[in-house]
């Protein structure tokens, strides 16, 4: 079984981040990591892999400047392969823009029996890139998939909802976009580190994958970020002192956020 | 409570410009490392420990260990941390590529060291101590006992310990009383008890090979009377699996004031039966396999310092950018002020974050000198592996005297909150308060600093080091504005050690009482100098690169103003620790003991 994973690399959302006031979007020259959002759908898929006892774990992903940083930690964890595409002319792309490049290396990548993708990156965070995918590819699109299964050419999956989860299946090849922290990704290892130097990474150009310019980027992008605001503080919490009767107060909290 | 993050960016800076990592690596030895894997290996590294190893850090120290007659149970979340530890892989990172390790650096591992240290000093003490294990086997086993114990010890499935203290043996091991007896097999019944042993039982490996310092029959006295065994928990079978349980019990474990996850064991060998045991090397030649890992096993305590340092320095900082007490001085809002605006919040960061930086460097210099040693060959090995050796006692003991100071500092910040566990600052300066006193105390290390290590070479290797300082003047110079204070104090403060050293030389060999009196301070003197240095020449190589355009110019410009900090408020002690340590005996011993005592 042949399994493709989305992956982005992001600033590491552990340093400061900023914003460029100019184009008002995240400034990404700087190294990138891996998304840990990302690294649930790896886990899947080598443990789908694994189970299924032949085939490989390649990676998807679009990165300026040719950064490999992220997926090298996810080639550690056992990926075998990597399509890589960077171009200067990706810069400013939207969520549609960036479906259609990815849509075009999963094609590069080879035959694939599933690909997985997270619910959303955690930089950019608009959660309609799996999708997209899917409908470019004209495969079946899962979404929030806590479980996966493989039923000989029929894919299974427990896809979560707020009340619970939905029984879903679907032909094989599909999109499926994997619910973060539903399995608990490995880490790499020394070998697998060491290994992940020599694995390939196939790093192409939008000319190489057949792209319009004109259909990604900033000048393909049919959305636009006109305003940008600061934050607002969080404000302080309450403190309630105990006198004996603070359970109802926090019982009176809670009702109030309609979640009791 | 702030999230322990690996100082990443420093440990590499520090490896570059003073760890001699582009050297080592050109080496035949290390030819199968390259940089961008070094960086690799110690980001993943340090995530690993920032997320597997750190949040067990203070949940470990409250709990701490339950002890039964079946054996230690380490906290909860213990044996699945160090399970990951073992499948990741990290336990091989310095070991030789024979039996599975990466044959890593030294240098390399001593940065990795710091991290696992730093995110749980309690845990990371059974790697450590596994290191020295496989280090002694390295040098000492026969292919056989390498065969047999290397490859698990080296993928951490199984652990090892150091057991040399008994109750009547110390510092002073040759009081050892612990006895073994040839068998007709070839092995050895050992008995007797061993006290303060480190991870001497737990419930996270399935093995446990003890290194253990016995006694023969008829056997010299004192350490030179003295064998070196192995005696693992279960006895292996030919075919490598788990045999019966060896004849060894930890009869108690000890209650401290830190390290309250790292079991510190009572072991009780051959109670009924003898526990059977292997020897190591030769008959009587326990103290020199023994010596064999003493470097790194100092180095690695020395570590300590540094990586429990920045630990608490790194809580500090973020609690001095919250804390709002005091308006800044000369400012004009009203409001409270972030603590950190205040002048002595600032002159204890700096101080932490000047010697947390000075230490960092001194364990990539030191470390890189043994793997040096062990790469060249012929007068070039030798020449690094006497630097290594007057160097050793001083990473041990300086830096851990400084982290103690350091995880104080940081208590300090914290004002009230700091001596209160919650904030978790606290707990450092718990666990570092042990570094300056096992390993050799630093006592001991300041002894063998004047009364061997300075004696290397009639001296000429103390010499060469001492000028290779001054001789960082002309670059210090040619370096202009912003490092006048750095050149005029270092030149100050190393004038102030090469006089004591000479002093501490001839006065030593006239009566070492002399020179013994003063060692401690001494070494504090060599530590505080060096440090100086190292800090200097970071600044240099922090200069070149700004000038090189590197676009980095916050990190590298306050590595400059840090090693700035330290010249003029650090090096400037040097002067007055100078005198103290050429102090000599006199007034030590114009009292006798009973003098002392408080009336």
């Amino acid at each position: 079984m042949n399994v493709v994973v989305c992956v982005k690399q992001i600033p590491d959302p552990a340093d400061p981040g900023a914003l460029d006031p100019n184009t008002k979007t995240l400034k990404r020259d700087g190294k990138l990591i891996l998304d840990e959002s990302d690294s649930y759908g790896v886990e899947m898929a080598l443990q789908l892999v694994d189970a299924a006892g032949s085939g490989e774990v390649t990676l998807v992903s679009m990165a300026p400047n040719g950064e490999v940083s992220g997926l090298r930690t996810a080639l550690a964890m056992g990926a075998a392969k990597a399509v890589l595409v960077s171009d200067d002319a990706l810069a400013g792309s939207d969520a549609l823009g960036t479906s259609k490049v990815l849509a075009k290396a999963i094609a590069r990548a080879g035959e694939a029996d599933l690909i997985l993708t997270a619910t959303e990156s955690s930089d950019g965070y608009t959660g309609t890139v799996p999708e997209q995918i899917a409908e470019l590819l004209q495969l079946p699109s899962v979404t929030f998939a806590k479980e996966i299964a493989v039923d000989g050419s029929t894919l299974k999956v427990q896809r979560q909802t707020e009340a619970g989860y939905d029984e879903v299946e679907c032909p094989l090849p599909a999109v499926v976009s994997v619910t973060a922290g539903v399995v608990e990704p490995r880490y790499p290892s020394f070998k697998g580190i060491m290994a992940a130097k020599s694995k390939p990474v196939d790093q192409v150009t939008i000319a190489d994958l057949g792209i319009d310019a004109a259909s990604v980027g900033w000048a393909g992008a049919g959305q636009e970020i006109v305003e940008i605001a600061q934050a607002e503080a969080r404000e302080a919490g309450t403190i309630i002192e105990d006198d004996g009767e603070a359970f109802a107060q926090v019982v009176k909290f809670l009702d109030d956020l309609k979640v009791v | 409570m702030t999230d322990y993050r690996a100082p990443i960016k420093d440990a590499m800076f520090a490896l570059r410009h003073i760890g001699q990592l582009d050297d080592l690596l050109a080496t035949e030895l290390y030819s199968h490392v390259d940089a961008e894997t070094v960086a690799t290996v110690l980001e993943e590294q340090g995530r690993f420990m920032q997320e597997v190893f750190a949040p067990l850090n203070a949940s470990g120290d409250r709990e701490g260990l339950k002890w039964s007659p079946e054996g230690v149970k380490t906290p909860e979340g213990f044996p699945a941390a160090y399970q990951k530890f073992v499948d990741a892989g990290w336990q091989g990172l310095g070991a030789h590529t024979d039996f599975g390790g990466a044959g890593f650096p030294e240098a390399v591992a001593a940065m990795a060291n710091e991290f696992d240290i730093a995110a749980n000093g309690a845990l990371s003490m059974c790697p450590g101590l596994t290191t020295g294990a496989i280090e002694c086997l390295q040098a000492w086993g026969t292919e056989e006992q390498k065969e047999v114990y290397l490859p698990k010890l080296v993928t951490g499935e199984w652990t090892g310990t150091m057991n040399l203290t008994e109750p009547q043996a110390g510092s002073d091991v040759g009081l050892s009383t612990t006895k073994a007896v040839k068998q007709d097999d070839g092995t050895y019944l050992v008995t007797g008890t061993k006290i303060f042993i480190s991870f001497g039982d737990h419930d996270m490996a399935e093995n446990i090979i003890h290194l253990v310092l016995a006694r023969l029959p008829e056997a010299p006295a004192g350490t030179k009377g003295i064998s070196l065994f192995i005696v693992p928990k279960f006895l292996v079978n030919d075919d490598g699996s788990l045999g019966a349980r060896n004849n060894v019990k930890c009869v108690s474990i000890e209650h401290k004031m830190g390290i309250h996850a790292s079991p510190t064991c009572v072991l009780s060998y051959g109670d009924e039966t003898g526990a059977i045991g292997y020897l190591v090397g030769e008959e009587n030649q326990g103290m020199r396999a023994m010596f064999t890992m003493m470097n790194s096993a100092r180095i690695l305590v020395g570590i300590q310092g540094v990586a429990l340092g920045d630990a608490a320095y790194q809580k500090a900082l973020a609690y001095s950018q919250e804390r709002l007490q005091g308006r800044k001085i000369g400012g004009d809002s009203k409001e409270p002020a972030p603590i950190i605006e205040h002048p002595d919040v600032r002159r204890m960061l700096l101080f932490m974050k000047s010697n947390i930086e000075a230490m960092r460097a001194l364990i990539a210099y030191n470390a890189s000198a043994l793997d040096l040693e062990r790469a060249l060959e012929g007068d070039e090995a030798q020449r690094w592996g006497e630097i290594a050796e007057l160097l050793t006692p001083v990473t041990k003991a300086w830096c851990t005297d400084v982290g103690v100071e350091v995880t104080s500092t940081a208590v300090q910040i914290f004002g009230g909150m700091g001596y209160i566990e919650e904030s978790g600052v606290a707990q450092h300066f718990r666990d570092m308060r042990i570094a300056p006193i096992y390993e050799g105390t630093n006592g001991i290390q300041a002894m063998d600093l004047v009364g061997r290590k300075l004696g290397i070479r009639m001296g000429a290797v103390v010499g060469d080091f001492i000028a290779g300082i001054r001789s960082l003047d002309s670059d210090l110079a040619a370096a202009g504005d912003g490092f006048e204070s750095i050149r005029a104090n270092l030149a100050d403060a190393v004038s102030s050690l090469d006089e004591t050293t000479q002093w501490v030389m001839t006065n030593g060999l006239a009566d070492p009482l002399q020179a013994l009196a003063g060692a401690t301070n001494y070494l504090r003197l060599f530590g505080t100098v060096t440090g100086g240095w190292l800090l200097a020449r970071q600044a240099l190589a922090a200069k070149g690169e700004i000038d090189a355009g590197s676009d980095d110019v916050a990190y590298l410009g306050a590595k400059i103003t840090t090693a700035r900090f330290y010249a003029e408020q650090c090096l400037p002690l040097a002067h007055g620790i100078a005198q103290t340590a050429r102090a000599g005996a006199g007034a030590l011993y114009e009292v006798d003991a009973t003098t002392l005592e408080s009336v």
